[in-house]
């Protein structure tokens, strides 16, 4: 039986909780921490449970970044990828480039039996990679997807929609699934796994060698600014009954929202 | 004339609130504006729209009559009736049907797309929008023949403007179906209204100490109108509620009129969901929680003394503008 191929698109990302510095006018100082994107941790559990109901199958991170998103393919290797791909590029690139890289990575390197990807990036929050991506092979994709089952030639997903509503899709293999966060609970690596995943191969290709010519069509950051926090927090004090009646007044003749 | 589409969302045959101010932000332009109805009343969407200047609407039907929600199948007949209509700008909401259309019609027309943008420019294709978990504002330029944007919830407030609307359809021509099926929509019910576009919203975190205790909120929201209830991160994954009232990075990301943070610390990333709001008010035991800093107004209290005071006060407004 050939190898099942599972992809999992990786993004390098600033650490949610880090403090962005804005540097000129367009990008942020890189110099703090970066991960991998959170929904991302969910694409690559499920991508390791997979592996282990389709024998014999592996799982390969790909990410586009600079060489420190080394780093973040370390961890991904640490959470289950066997190997991974590095497309080393010196600067940020939006979804229309990045699906179009991706794209060029993975079918240079294999035929995916499924793609997995997060449902969206939290840096530039596109919500759009996978799709992009899908377009770019001619293949079905589902996003938010929050339970999957693969079956002989399709994959049977659940996609969370709002108030709770799921819609059940079947797609046919390969297809591209969009991690949501009720996937899965992302499995931390242990020790060894960690130690093991240091002699596990990044393979680095430069994004020039893909050959890719710029798209017509894009988006470019004019100018990033830090979001300016103009409130001025006044204290409501007195009873609980005081309170009560100042927010009331608030929400009355201030927010006149009721 | 160059003319905008309005993809417009309904709700239990309705159409939803939020696309009044979609309309209100394209009027703005002066530009021309068309109104997409996928498989749901032209004639409601009519009358919906024609005061928020609306000056056409397209019925389009994709899978014939009876055809439930396929989103692949849609996307496929809103980029063709974009092509039938001459459109190359297309704004839509950044709800869940919106984060599900909007990228497959992008990507069919290999079009750039921006979603949750706070400020849409239809003359230079400009945005604005959050970048970095709400820690800048982005400025951004999208180049193509096609343009697409998600506009955020509430971003824009809705105002009136009446004309009179003409009524066109489109039919999508019937395909395969690309290996994507959808084989039925499953809804638990769920609460009345989205997050996303509540104008109100009154939180509870970890200070809540319980699923139970929730109701002091609900209680509140019932009491007024457009109220919606969200949680932190924490009380999501305690289960005191499910996810979908998550506010936050990996949560909702909400734009109300007034957010009510009630035993809430003010994490980044809960920050990251909800610092757009209108006005923040927050209810905290401890003086040195974040979010007191980080708010317009805020009580050093016991959300356990003020949340029944506050339904008494809000039962009483109610009962006295009636
Ligand atoms: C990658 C990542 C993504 C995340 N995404 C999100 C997200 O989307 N949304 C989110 O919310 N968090 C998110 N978090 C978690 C976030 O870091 C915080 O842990 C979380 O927001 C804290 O929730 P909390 O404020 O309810 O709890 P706590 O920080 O524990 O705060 C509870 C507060 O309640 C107050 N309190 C206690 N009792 C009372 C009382 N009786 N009356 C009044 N006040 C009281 C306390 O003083 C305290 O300030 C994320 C974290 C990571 C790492
Ligand atoms: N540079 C990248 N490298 C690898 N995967 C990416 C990259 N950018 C986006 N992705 C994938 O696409 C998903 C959605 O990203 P986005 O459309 O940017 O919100 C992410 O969760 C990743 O799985």
């Amino acid at each position: 039986m050939s190898l099942f191929k599972i992809y999992v698109c990786v993004k390098h990302v600033p650490d949610s909780a880090a403090t962005i510095t804005v540097l000129g006018s367009d990008r942020i100082d890189a110099n703090v921490t970066f991960l991998i994107n959170p929904y991302d941790e969910h694409a690559l559990t499920e991508a390791a449970r997979i592996r282990q109901q389709h024998a014999p199958a592996e799982v390969v991170a790909v990410c586009l970044g600079p060489s420190a998103a080394e780093n973040t393919l370390r961890s991904a290797m640490a959470m289950g990828a066997d190997r991974s791909i590095l497309v080393v590029t010196p600067q940020d690139h939006d979804s229309i480039f990045t699906a179009r890289a991706l794209k060029s990575a993975i079918a240079q390197d294999g035929e995916p039996g499924i793609i997995l990807t997060g449902k969206e990036a939290i840096d530039t929050e596109g919500m759009q990679t996978l799709f992009r991506l899908a377009a770019n092979f001619g293949l079905p994709a589902a996003t938010n997807v929050v339970k999957l089952q693969l079956q002989d030639a399709a994959a049977l997903v659940e996609c969370e929609k709002e108030s709770g509503a799921v819609d059940v899709i079947r797609m046919g293999l390969p297809c591209v699934v969009g991690a949501g966060k009720g996937l899965n609970t992302p499995r931390y690596p242990t020790f060894p796994e960690i130690v093991k995943s240091r002699k596990k191969e990044v393979k680095k290709i430069d994004v020039a060698a893909l050959g890719i010519a710029r798209p017509a069509s894009r988006v470019e950051i004019i100018e990033l600014k830090p979001a300016v926090e103009n409130r001025a927090p006044r204290a409501l004090t007195g009873s609980a009954a005081e309170i009560a009646r100042q927010i009331a007044a608030i929400l009355k003749e201030e927010a006149r929202v009721i | 004339m160059e003319k905008v589409a309005l993809l417009i969302e309904f709700k239990a045959g309705r159409v939803k609130k939020a696309n009044f101010g979609m309309a209100t932000l394209v009027r703005r332009s002066g530009k021309a504006m068309c109104a997409f109805v996928v498989n749901d009343s032209a004639a409601e969407a009519q009358a919906a729209l024609e005061p928020y200047g609306v000056q056409q609407v397209v019925a389009i039907r994709s899978g014939g009559p009876g055809a439930a929600w396929d989103p692949a199948r849609w996307a496929r007949a809103i980029a063709a009736a974009m092509d039938r209509f001459g459109i190359t700008q297309l704004v839509g909401l950044t709800t869940p049907q919106g984060r599900d259309l909007l990228p497959r019609i992008a990507a069919q027309l290999d079009a750039p797309l921006i979603m949750d943008c706070l400020e849409v420019d239809l003359d230079r294709q400009m945005v604005k929008t959050s970048r970095y978990s709400g820690k800048t504002v982005a400025t951004i330029r999208l180049s193509g023949r096609h343009f697409i944007y998600g506009l955020r919830g509430n971003a824009v407030e809705a105002q009136k403007a009446p004309v009179a609307a003409e009524r066109l359809s489109f039919d999508d021509t019937p395909g395969g179906d690309g290996g994507f099926e959808v084989l039925e929509t499953r809804s638990d019910g769920g609460e009345a209204l989205n997050l996303a576009e509540a104008d109100v919203i009154i939180s509870g975190g970890r200070g809540m100490k319980s699923g139970e205790n929730f109701r002091l909120l609900f209680d509140c929201a019932r009491l007024i109108n457009g109220a919606a209830v969200g949680a932190s991160r924490v009380a999501v994954d305690l289960g005191w509620v499910p996810y979908r009232m998550q506010v936050g990075q990996t949560g909702v990301k909400v734009n109300p009129k007034v957010y009510i943070a009630c035993g809430i610390s003010g994490s980044v990333q809960h920050f990251a969901g909800m610092k757009s709001s209108g006005m923040i008010i927050a209810l905290n035991t401890d003086p040195n929680a974040a979010i007191l800093a980080h708010c317009d107004y805020y009580a050093v209290a016991d959300l356990f003394d003020v949340l029944p005071e506050l339904k008494r006060q809000l039962t009483a407004s109610m009962s006295s503008a009636e």
